[in-house]
């Protein structure tokens, strides 16, 4: 943490609205510099949680700090945020330089000084002329900007987006992901994003908040998000996954679908004798014709997709569906072997 | 705003709003014939002379008929003429809209003196039903203002899907559109009552010294003779003004049918 | 979500209309002739019986005299009709003072809480103009009134009466434009989306500088639209000057009143009720002109960190 990039820390955070709790109990540390995502379905706080970051709610309990400077009760117009809103919230009666330099009219800096300071901005989002025109006449795409030059306009420790991509059609949206991701490398502000889109998260943060039932069910880097989920709704959220009922038979395996297969070995494993889930991404598996050496499922072929990039074969083993992307090359009722991931499976709690 | 400040705003509203309410039931409450505030003791008995006393339930009959039929007839002229201009596009439909949203922009007194000249020029000055068609085509705003709303917040295409499965145009009025506007209706409906039977100015240019409304009836009562039983009709209707807003809001919801969008 | 967006294409059925047969004129015959002749055609005839002179036995004959509008142009008129217009926008800005705050705040309560506010101003917008000026008269004379209270706090020697008068007369009037004014202004406020002064929040804005630089701009046509109309209810507004006010206070329409029931001059009532209607025409016009301007801009002090 350097001081002019201040970790965010927030402790024993709850919020209630009325009998609904939106928030219940959240523990972070944030470091200063990085871009976090926050992700989880509808519903489950994330944005509640931005909100009060930026000091539009109020905790029902707990603390928030920035550095060491505690921000709990402090209100909105004092925090030292930059907040980007899911409809942008862009000011219809003033021109697109005029609501860049909103702040710093708060601020009482002179007309001429802003508005060079707007144009500043409007280039840095690639947007160098548009300065005189209203709201009205600007594409999704360019408000978004817009709406990320204006937050940043006053030099603000925090930069805070609420589902800031939604709004723009999937192209657009892949092309902002990158722009968004590089902008924050160039400013170094810490960016919290709010997304329920978890490929997104996954393209674009440094750290990952997992979110889901008004709680934070993990925090890491994505990779580690991806590949080590702590539980079943985190590794069901985040990317695909196939979930197969097992049995641990030994420290380091399992018995599924009468099948032995090994388990990675990257945290405490549950006692032998439990019923537990494993989990395995549809790229891990495989296809075979014939049954191969290492332990694999034998299933039938139920439905073939050819998606361009990958082809998906969807396998019918005993009652459940696995889901495997590859190379394809096997056609519906053809029966097949999937074999095991080689890392071995992930085994969550059942 | 801080907190203090704005809960002081709407205790000062509140207050505003509700004194003169507090006063004149204060007042409805002596048992003497006085109107003295605060009440020199507690009595019922004005609010039954306001049922019992022929001098004032006759005109609070007569303002309930004339409120229910003018509340009718408003709505009767604001339900065809919203359809339509919701509906279809035709040109001087908009012009008809006009003249019913126009008279709420006129100043009161000349509503009310257009009426007694109309109703002279007619020959019908002082008969019961010039009131009740002056203030039918008077309070159309009302019923016009929450069915234009009503309409705005339906969605055109569920118009579409009916058409799409066979509906025709009575159909679809009665099935789709109907149905939903039924509160802004009812809401538009409850206004014009409400309005009618508090109006004083047309009334009384135009029945006032034939058939008493009891707003003419208490006006006359202010000058010729003071007596708690204004007061206690007053009170009463308040209290049914404040019953009917209410039931509107139980039935429907009442922040939209004054204007508010779909998000809650 | 309500950033300037395009609507659904299509926001009515009429936008989509094709041969639409006969109907329309079915269903619009009814409203048609009911407004034309209980609107349009008294109009028509106030108009014309400005013209029409008075005569003794009975109402007025056909005729064609400018003596009408002379009397009602003279210098006595025109003094009541100053007066009218003073008192009706002094009650006006007091109504929109507290009209404005007031609805914004409310609209940004829940829902639910609402209501209750919406029921009681819904309430009292149905009041008798007779009854709220009977209830002043109470609220502000010597024996039963406000400054017996004001008294027994200590903030006055003795009990005074304040009606009839100035005060009584603006006081009740605010009393009965307070709620039009709020049912006015309450779809426009609650339409307002509510992440604009969020937004002018997270860039430094205290919440009275958000509603000054951001909300206020965006309403300031519904708040023009509700000055007019307030302006013109309270202009004809006949019982309140009546009664609450001394001769001095009574507007145009106590006159017109005179004129038409007291004194059965209806050709003078008439073409003082039209010299009243073009008045509070042109005022409610140029009130709602005012609103289509461009707001002057707020010079703010600088905001410490």
């Amino acid at each position: 943490m350097s001081a002019d990039r201040p970790d965010l820390v927030i402790q024993g955070l709850g919020k209630r609205f009325g009998a609904t709790v939106a928030l219940d109990g959240v523990d972070l540390r944030l470091p200063g510099g990085s871009l976090v995502c926050f992700v989880g379905p509808s519903g489950c706080g994330k944005t509640t949680l931005l909100r009060v970051i930026a000091g539009l709610e109020t905790p029902t309990t707990g603390h928030l700090r920035l550095g060491d400077r505690d921000l709990t009760r402090v209100p909105v117009h004092r925090r030292d945020v930059g907040m980007v809103f899911q409809s942008y919230a862009l000011f219809p009666h003033l021109t697109v330089a005029e609501n860049v330099a909103y702040g710093l009219r708060i601020r009482g800096v002179k007309r001429r000084e802003r508005l060079a300071r707007a144009q500043e901005l409007l280039e840095l989002v690639q947007l160098p002329d548009v300065a005189d025109k209203r709201i009205a006449e600007l594409s999704g795409g360019m408000r978004q900007r817009v709406a990320m030059a204006r937050a940043l306009a006053l030099d603000p420790t925090l930069f805070l987006l609420d589902e800031p991509l939604s709004a723009l059609d999937a192209k657009l949206r892949e092309g902002m992901q990158v722009e968004l991701r590089r902008l924050q490398r160039r400013v170094g502000i810490t960016t919290i994003i709010v997304t329920h889109d978890q490929e997104e998260a996954m393209a674009m943060a440094d750290l990952v908040v997992v979110m889901g039932d008004n709680r934070v069910q993990q925090v890491g880097p994505p990779l580690e998000i991806y590949r080590r989920p702590v539980n079943r709704f985190v590794a069901g959220f985040v990317g695909r996954n196939n979930f197969l009922p097992a049995r641990m038979v030994a420290p380091d395996a399992v018995e599924v679908a009468g099948v032995r297969a090994s388990v990675a070995r990257d945290r405490p494993a549950p006692p032998v004798g439990t019923d537990v889930t494993v989990a395995a991404r549809p790229e891990a598996l495989r296809l075979r014709a014939q049954a191969p050496a290492r332990p694999a499922l034998r299933g039938t072929v139920a439905m073939v997709r050819d998606l361009g990039r990958a082809v998906e074969t969807r396998v019918r083993v005993f009652d459940q569906e696995l889901v495997v992307s590859g190379h394809g090359g096997f056609a519906e009722g053809d029966e097949v072997w999937v074999e095991l991931p080689e890392a071995g499976l992930v085994a969550l709690a059942a | 705003m801080s907190r203090w400040l704005r809960r002081a705003l709407f205790a000062l509203v509140v207050v505003y709003l509700l004194a003169p309410l507090v006063v004149v039931a204060g007042v409805s409450l002596n048992p003497r014939q006085v109107l003295f505030f605060p009440p020199e003791g507690v009595s019922l008995r004005w609010f039954g002379t306001a049922f019992t006393d022929p001098g004032w339930y006759r005109p609070a009959i007569n303002s309930l008929l004339v409120a229910t039929f003018a509340a009718l007839i408003a709505v009767s002229i604001a339900l065809p003429l919203s359809y339509v201009v919701w509906r279809y596009r035709v040109g001087y439909a908009r012009v008809v809209m006009a003249m019913g949203l126009a008279p709420f922009a006129l100043p009161p007194v000349i509503t009310a003196l257009g009426a007694l000249a109309l109703w002279i020029v007619l020959q019908s000055y002082g008969r019961p039903h010039t009131v009740v068609l002056s203030h039918g085509a008077f309070l159309t705003t009302l019923p016009l203002a929450t069915l234009t709303v009503g309409l705005q917040n339906l969605n055109p295409q569920l118009v579409e899907a009916a058409r799409t499965m066979g509906a025709t145009g009575g159909t679809v009025f009665r099935t789709i559109v109907f149905p939903y506007v039924r509160p802004y209706l009812l809401a538009g409906f409850v206004f014009a009552f409400v309005l009618s039977l508090n109006e004083y100015i047309i009334a009384y240019m135009t029945v006032g010294f034939t058939f008493e409304t009891l707003p003419v009836k208490i006006f006359a009562s202010l000058r010729y003779g003071y007596s708690p039983v204004m007061a206690a009709i007053s009170v009463l209707f308040f209290a049914v003004a404040v019953a009917l807003f209410a039931l509107v809001g139980r039935v429907g919801d009442l922040p939209r049918l004054l204007g508010a969008d779909e998000r809650a | 979500m309500s950033a300037p967006t395009a609507g659904p294409a299509i926001s009515s059925p009429a936008d989509a209309r094709s041969g639409d047969g006969p109907w329309p004129h079915v269903l619009l015959a009814w409203p048609t002739v009911a407004l034309t002749l209980l609107f349009l055609v008294p109009l028509g005839i106030i108009a014309a019986l400005g013209f029409f002179r008075r005569i003794q036995a009975g109402f007025f004959e056909v005729a064609f005299v400018t003596d009408n509008y002379a009397r009602a142009l003279d210098a006595f008129h025109l003094e009541r009709l100053a007066v009218s217009v003073v008192l009706a926008l002094a009650a006006t800005l007091v109504t929109l003072l507290l009209a404005v705050p007031f609805t914004f705040l409310l609209t940004r309560r829940p829902r639910a809480r609402q209501v209750p506010y919406l029921v009681l101003v819904l309430a009292s917008l149905s009041l008798s103009e007779v009854i709220v000026a009977f209830a002043w008269s109470l609220l502000l004379s010597r024996t039963s009134g406000v400054s017996n209270l004001l008294v027994a706090l200590g903030l006055m020697e003795r009990a005074a009466s304040w009606s009839p008068g100035l005060p009584a007369v603006l006081l009740a009037y605010v009393f009965i434009a307070l709620p039009l004014a709020i049912l006015s202004l309450y779809p426009t406020f609650s339409r307002l989306d509510q992440e604009l002064p969020e937004a002018a929040g997270t860039m430094g804005a205290t919440p009275l500088a958000g509603f000054l630089t951001v909300v206020l701009p965006l309403v300031r046509r519904a708040v023009a639209a509700t000055g007019a109309l307030v302006f013109i209810f309270v202009l004809g507004a006949y019982v309140i000057p009546q009664t609450l006010g001394r001769p001095a206070q009574w507007t145009m329409p106590v006159h017109i009143t005179d004129q038409a029931i007291m004194k059965n001059h209806l050709p003078l009532a008439a073409s003082l009720a039209i010299v009243l209607l073009v008045v509070s025409s042109l005022v409610a016009i140029a009130i709602v002109a005012l609103g289509q301007g461009r707001w002057p801009r707020l010079a703010l002090p600088g905001r410490a960190r």
